[in-house]
């Protein structure tokens, strides 16, 4: 089957590159290993997208969804990736169960992930005591003592909200600043239930059926402390979705793709918007101007070639 | 809510795992972690005919003989997932599971 374009993946910057492409008449194919929505899906409410004065990221990603499926986007969940071949004028992709597409040209829109600690245990007390999103989790934690981790907004403002619950909240943070905006940094300084442990890590999670204590590393000085401890709240910022595209695509030091001004890639047609892309910010809107102009500049392509 | 059937009560629930030989039972919220495995279970109705997929919502009282079974205990992350082959639990987990971390346990304990 050959599109015009396909698309791998469908968040925010996948789905609005999907609304445009499919609604300039161009076959288009949404690839996403998971469910459509991306880090969308994990967004309790979204507040600053414009229009939508709170809306669930879930409703806002099923509407992002409906509204390029009607322009004829067609849309494929959990397909998982096995080979891809962007070279030359039809790129093409293989899945693990065996169907193979072909395109003229590729929107990467694959975001990223939460980042793990990696300390020991981790995995294995994911959802007993070790967490990564504080609206889902936080009522598990009444009364009880906890720890978040990081440095960043949403470390301290996720610390601040976790406070509705829990008796004591511990930042624990690897510098000994915080990356955070100002009235971020202060609102956790004046929460009377927010201490914090600087220039730290969890080097060990201890416990079987439950979270039970943390080892906690000084890293100045290298000492290690075992600590008490019920919940363990992980913010520490996220890696892009882009290992499977190592030697196929130019990437930056951090796995982030390097794009031109346009939004392409170091190969012809294909281009990358979104969380997965060499830059500062994060946000769905930024994600979504972005799948425009890839979109717009994958059209380009498609109708010059 | 989801597109999956509901255990709506705690009769509900027995009856389900009585009158069926292999259930999943997803208990949950609408929240980031839970929307992803309905999903999920969503699309693994048609590909597993023999088991019978359910919702069930997490602040429902009832949801007790889910949130107090001996095997959910020291679960602390939604959504609390539970497996039963008839009328017993063979598998529990809590927290967000993929498609793939769904189908082996499927795999291994419903064939
Ligand atoms: C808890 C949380 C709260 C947030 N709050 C806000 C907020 O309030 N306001 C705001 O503006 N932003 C917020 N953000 C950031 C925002 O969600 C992201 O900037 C935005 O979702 C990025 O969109 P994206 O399309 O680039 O990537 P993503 O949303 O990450 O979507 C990427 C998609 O690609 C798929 N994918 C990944 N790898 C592959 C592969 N190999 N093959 C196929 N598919 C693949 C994934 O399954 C996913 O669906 C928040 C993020 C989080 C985690």
């Amino acid at each position: 089957m050959l599109y015009d374009v396909i698309i791998i993946g469908g968040g925010p910057a996948g789905l609005t590159a999907g609304i445009y492409t499919s609604r300039s008449k161009l076959k288009t194919l949404i690839l996403d290993q998971g469910m459509p929505g991306g880090q969308l899906i994990l967004t309790h409410e979204i507040a600053n997208y414009p229009g939508a004065e709170s809306l669930s990221g879930y409703m806002l990603a099923s509407k992002m969804l409906q509204q390029a499926k009607s322009f004829g986007c067609e849309v494929k969940s959990n397909a998982k990736i096995k080979d891809l071949h962007l070279q030359g004028s039809i790129k093409k992709i293989s899945l693990e169960n065996g169907d193979v597409f072909e395109s003229k040209s590729i929107i990467i829109a694959t975001g990223g992930i939460s980042r793990e600690i990696g300390a020991s245990n981790e995995k294995e007390l994911k959802g007993r005591g070790v967490s990564y999103c504080a609206t889902c989790d936080g009522d598990f934690f009444q009364d009880k003592n906890i720890i978040a981790v990081g440095g960043g907004n949403s470390a301290l403002e996720e610390a601040v909200s976790l406070t509705k619950y829990a008796s004591s909240v511990t930042i624990v943070h690897m510098l000994d600043n915080f990356q955070a905006f100002d009235y971020a940094v202060k609102e956790a300084k004046e929460n009377p239930k927010i201490n914090f442990v600087m220039e730290s890590r969890i080097t060990k999670f201890i416990g079987n059926e439950r979270l039970e204590a943390v080892e906690i590393e000084h890293i100045p000085t290298g000492e290690k402390r075992e600590q008490k401890i019920d919940g363990v709240f992980v913010f520490i910022g996220y890696v892009p979705n882009t290992k499977f595209l190592e030697g196929k695509v130019a990437l930056n030091e951090r796995g982030e793709i390097k794009v031109t001004r346009d939004l392409e890639t170091n190969i012809e047609g294909v281009f990358a918007a979104g969380d997965s892309i060499e830059k500062k910010y994060r946000q769905v809107t930024i994600a979504t101007g972005e799948g425009t102009i890839a979109a717009l500049s994958a059209a380009e392509f498609v109708h010059r070639n | 809510m989801t597109n999956l059937s509901h255990v709506m009560s705690a009769d509900d629930h027995k009856k389900v795992i009585e009158q069926n030989e292999n259930v999943m039972i997803c208990c949950g919220r609408m929240g980031p972690m839970c929307i992803p495995v309905y999903g999920a279970m969503e699309e693994l109705e048609s590909e597993y005919q023999n088991i019978k997929f359910y919702d069930m919502e997490f602040d429902t009282p009832d949801a007790r003989v889910i949130r107090n079974a001996p095997e959910c205990n020291g679960f602390m992350g939604l959504p609390f997932v539970v497996y039963y082959k008839n009328g017993k639990i063979v598998h529990a987990s809590s927290s967000i599971l993929s498609k793939d971390q769904i189908k082996s346990v499927l795999d291994k304990h419903f064939q």
